[in-house]
């Protein structure tokens, strides 16, 4: 496809034939600087008046290279940039990353691990959401949330800080288990931000459940099918707002999760509205696998035994966890040495994204922005 | 940290508990014989080299794919005939296929077997290989929570039908193939780069490019520096 911004640098509005307002069609670029795209995220729109007939992303700005700068480390020297991809839930990243190793390995982490990767995970899916609907509302015009889900948020970063060091890019885990035993405190920590944290979800709904510009720009907006979901690979909240009961911590259980009782909540008609919904409910659940993940966790070590120096056996593994956004898989082919042959990331952000233009059909360019937010893309993440 | 290290050793799995000797007679056999068996660059053209490595015996090598036997296997080879081999590694399944079977069998394990969602499409470079290109399909099925793989093998500048028609989310994955490795796929709706500027030179996940490598000429014109690096 020809680059679609050639073809109306030439508009000229005098002329009789193209004037502004008959135009049949209009091609405005959004981003790659615009603050409500997340990120540096160009989006190419053809417009009809006010309606999106479709668009095109320009993505590739933040790109990094991950994948090969990761056949130039070691297993364990590659451990930290995974947290660079999806920089809101740097946790998810290493617990997928460490987990695929693992299973590379044949080791698997003792339970206390487990448990604490839990409890670290859900917490950071809780910031990652609450990150979102911020950001969100705050694209969508309601400033309010922004200043509420921050200032809880921080309670998260806190215990991330006090545990590992680190707020954003945590590094919190080891291949075998994890590095640091819990502080003193940990649990009373978790259970008093669990206390704290419960009541504002609430306070976020209150807000925004029944406002009614909320409900205005948020129903019907950007809906899209199980089908569709399906057929673009779209996981994570976005799928289950469209109906489908599909959550890798309950389809196909890693770390402890199968030990924990929660529900993966759904929504019905695909829009923008209900994935907010679902996204309030699973904060909510994460409440509860982490309350369940304190009361119980085992005593015990918290690193298997693997040696120094990783040396996979020759073979591939893809594993996948249920991040934030999405299922997060890693494809590792060992070649028996110690750096990785390949790592392919398959990041649930990038494949999401790839569904915008089919939501945002049809819809306006207001509406657009909406979409992006809903969709909680991380360009980190899309780029790599 | 003492506590770590106290940390009792995870019980061997079962197939490092077998005699040093019998398991690297059969790692030769399967880098000798089969080579389809994941094997690290180069080990497929000189069987004899790899596995007499002083290091070997020492320490086992990994448990070895196995057979992967199902009702779908047995009809899919059925089917396709000889063109295909099923295996299981570490409890994941994977069909190895001969490239003429594609997309045919990418069609039906789709329309037939409910792998209704592509979850990843991917290469791996082998450039010592003949064949130097691995694609990997990364399939799922919904209705049976089943997950498994597909791979086949091209040689540099092979074609390779496009999966577009089959799973629409193929689209940026084989964009980003091509971005990645240059592989063609045919029928590909806009096949163009995806994460690279669209007049880069070269393609970085190829084994041959550099880690510090650019496309100089590139970063001089539109970023107006010398180099990038």
């Amino acid at each position: 496809m020809s680059d679609p911004i050639s073809s109306v640098s030439h508009l000229d509005l005098d002329e009789s034939k193209k004037t502004f307002l008959d135009a049949d069609e209009l091609i405005l670029n959004m981003g790659p600087q615009h603050p409500a795209t997340h990120g540096v995220l160009r989006v190419i729109l053809r417009l009809d008046g006010e309606k999106v007939l479709g668009l095109e992303c320009v993505i590739g700005y933040l790109h990094r290279g991950v994948e090969k700068i990761a056949e130039h480390r070691t297993y364990t020297m590659f451990n930290p940039y995974v947290d660079r991809m999806d920089y809101v839930a740097a946790v998810s990243n290493g617990l997928g990353y460490c987990e695929a190793v693992e299973k590379l390995l044949n080791v698997e982490a003792p339970p206390r691990a487990n448990y604490i990767r839990v409890i670290l995970a859900e917490l950071n899916r809780m910031a990652s959401h609450q990150l979102w609907l911020g950001t969100h509302a705050l694209d969508i015009g309601a400033m309010t949330p922004l200043f509420y889900t921050f200032r809880d948020r921080e309670e998260i970063l806190k215990i991330f800080e006090k545990y590992c060091g680190a707020r954003l890019t945590t590094h919190a885990f080891r291949i075998g288990g994890c590095q640091y035993e819990t502080y003193e405190g940990f649990e009373k920590d978790v259970k008093k931000f669990i206390a704290f944290v419960a009541p504002k979800i609430d306070e976020y709904e209150e807000l925004l459940t029944t406002n009614r510009i909320w409900v205005e720009r948020t129903k019907k907006v950007g809906v899209i099918s199980a089908q569709d979901c399906i057929a673009f690979g779209v996981t994570g909240p976005v799928l289950r707002a469209s109906g489908v009961q599909w959550d890798i911590r309950k389809a196909q259980p890693y770390a402890a999760y199968a030990r924990f009782d929660f529900e993966v909540p759904t929504g019905q008609n695909g829009d923008t509205y209900d994935r907010y919904l679902v996204r309030m409910a699973e904060m909510r659940q994460s409440l509860r696998i982490i309350q369940q993940a304190v009361d119980s966790i085992p005593e015990g070590p918290i690193m298997a035994k693997v040696s120094k120096v990783l040396k996979p056996p020759v073979g591939e593994i893809y594993h996948s966890i249920e991040a934030p956004k999405g299922e997060l898989g890693y494809f590792i082919v060992s070649d028996g040495s110690t750096q990785p042959y390949r790592v392919r990331v398959r990041p649930p952000s990038f494949v999401n994204l790839q569904a915008l233009d089919l939501m945002c059909r049809g819809q306006l360019i207001a509406d657009v922005i909406a979409v992006i937010g809903t969709l909680d893309i991380v360009l980190g993440e899309v780029d790599r | 940290m003492a506590e770590e290290t106290k940390s009792p050793a995870p019980t061997p799995p079962e197939e490092q508990k077998q005699p040093a000797a019998e398991q690297s007679a059969a790692a030769a056999q399967a880098a000798g014989t089969t080579p389809v068996a994941p094997s690290p660059p180069g080990a497929a053209e000189k069987p004899a080299a790899a596995p007499p490595k002083p290091a070997a015996p020492a320490k086992p090598a990994g448990p070895l794919p196995t057979a992967w036997d199902s009702p779908m296997v047995a009809k899919l080879k059925r089917q396709f005939g000889s063109g295909m081999e099923a295996l299981t590694y570490l409890g994941q399944n994977y069909l190895e296929v001969d490239r003429s079977l594609i997309p045919n069998i990418l069609q039906m394990l789709r329309d037939e077997e409910q792998f209704d969602y592509c979850v990843d499409i991917t290469a791996v470079h082998y450039p010592k290989r003949d064949r130097q290109f691995d694609i990997i399909w990364i399939l799922y099925c919904f209705a049976r929570n089943e997950r498994m793989r597909v791979k086949t093998q091209i040689a540099d500048g092979e074609h390779i039908p496009s999966a577009v028609s089959i799973w629409p989310t193929a689209n940026w994955l084989e964009r980003e193939a091509y971005d990645m490795f240059g592989l063609q796929f045919d029928g590909h709706p806009d096949l163009k780069r995806i994460l690279l500027p669209d007049g880069w030179k070269g393609h970085p996940l190829r084994k041959d490019y550099g880690i510090i490598q650019q496309d100089q000429e590139w970063v001089q014109i539109n970023l107006g520096i010398e180099s990038g690096q």
